[in-house]
């Protein structure tokens, strides 16, 4: 016969799963809508995503410098 | 440092101290001196005591307080200054690999990924476990939130990467291929949230577009097992880490 400890671990599953039941869910139509605006919203900050150009690049291969 | 592996480590806002731990159970925050001469092991302090290893440590908002992840199966809120446990969460069954905060300045909630195949979001003040995903095949080894703060990733043990959107409460993103059997250890998202990098343990990075969930490109260049990954804070670039003792940065 499962003992008392037993129950109450179940009974505090059941209250987890009822929480998390209970929270609002928004549709995932606009949830996936939501993300695209926001990638596309920042797609110009994005240097990986768009690119520098050389002079900004700091990790560019680096040109010596001679004296004149 | 005085244990045989840092599993961990993190760099405080400030930029001032260092966090780290691993096989001793302990995360030790050491602050940092540009003086040669001082003694920084003199001043290391330990902060965090857990039952078994560290997997995971990052500073909240502030040099005060740090959140561990550990292979005890729990997460800890600690306060640097006096070493004081502030909130403990428990809820996975297994070993927690991973976590990551979320990124908004009044954000309270973090994400933790654990051997239980399971991502929890946590309630930062209150303890509780508000979300939970369990969609993965295998051990979870990294989560990152997606800039938003909207959705978050996970990469896994079952070489896939997933994309969980956290207002729709579910998965909405796999990303896989069939030629990708190795698990993936670390992944980070773009500035932009576009781009989804992978560091895979077949020695690759992958880069997943995330709104089409095709592979935009494969990054070869490490001889061992790519075993983290991060995104700078300025986007223009990423470094991984690798078992081959090199880190690299890729631009």
């Amino acid at each position: 016969m499962p003992g008392p400890s037993n129950i109450v671990a179940m009974k505090k599953v059941v209250q987890q799963l009822r929480f998390e039941a209970g929270i609002n869910r928004v549709k995932v139509s606009q949830a996936a809508a939501d993300l695209q605006q926001f990638c596309l919203q920042n797609a110009q900050q994005d240097p990986l995503l768009t690119g520098m150009s050389s002079s900004n690049n700091p990790f560019r291969p680096q040109k010596v410098c001679s004296f004149l | 440092m005085p244990c045989t592996w840092v599993m961990a480590c993190a760099y405080a806002p400030s930029g001032c101290a260092v966090a780290c731990g691993g096989l001793d159970n302990k995360c030790s925050v050491y602050p940092l001196s540009l003086d040669k001469n001082e003694n920084l092991a003199a001043k290391k302090k330990s902060v965090a005591m857990h039952t078994n290893y560290l997997s995971a440590c990052s500073f909240t908002n502030s040099d005060m307080q740090i959140l561990t992840s550990s292979g005890d199966g729990t997460c800890a809120l600690w306060d640097v200054e006096s070493g004081q446990l502030l909130q403990s969460f428990h809820g996975h069954a297994a070993d927690v690999l991973c976590l990551d905060l979320a990124p908004s300045e009044t954000g309270n909630t973090f994400v933790s990924g654990g051997c239980d195949k399971k991502v929890n979001v946590w309630d930062m003040r209150s303890g509780q476990c508000i979300q939970s995903f369990e969609t993965h095949e295998s051990d979870i080894n990294s989560v990152r939130y997606y800039p938003s703060g909207d959705a978050f990733a996970s990469g896994s043990d079952d070489a896939t990467c997933r994309l969980y959107d956290l207002r729709a409460d579910r998965e909405v993103a796999i990303y896989s291929k069939e030629s990708i059997i190795f698990g993936v250890s670390s992944v980070d998202f773009s500035l932009s949230g576009r781009l989804l990098f992978g560091g895979y343990n077949d020695y690759t990075i992958n880069v997943w577009d995330v709104l089409k969930g095709t592979r935009v490109s494969i990054l070869f260049g490490h001889e061992n097992r790519v075993s983290t990954l991060r995104v700078s804070p300025d986007g223009t670039a990423f470094c991984t880490g690798s078992w081959d003792h090199t880190l690299r940065i890729w631009a």
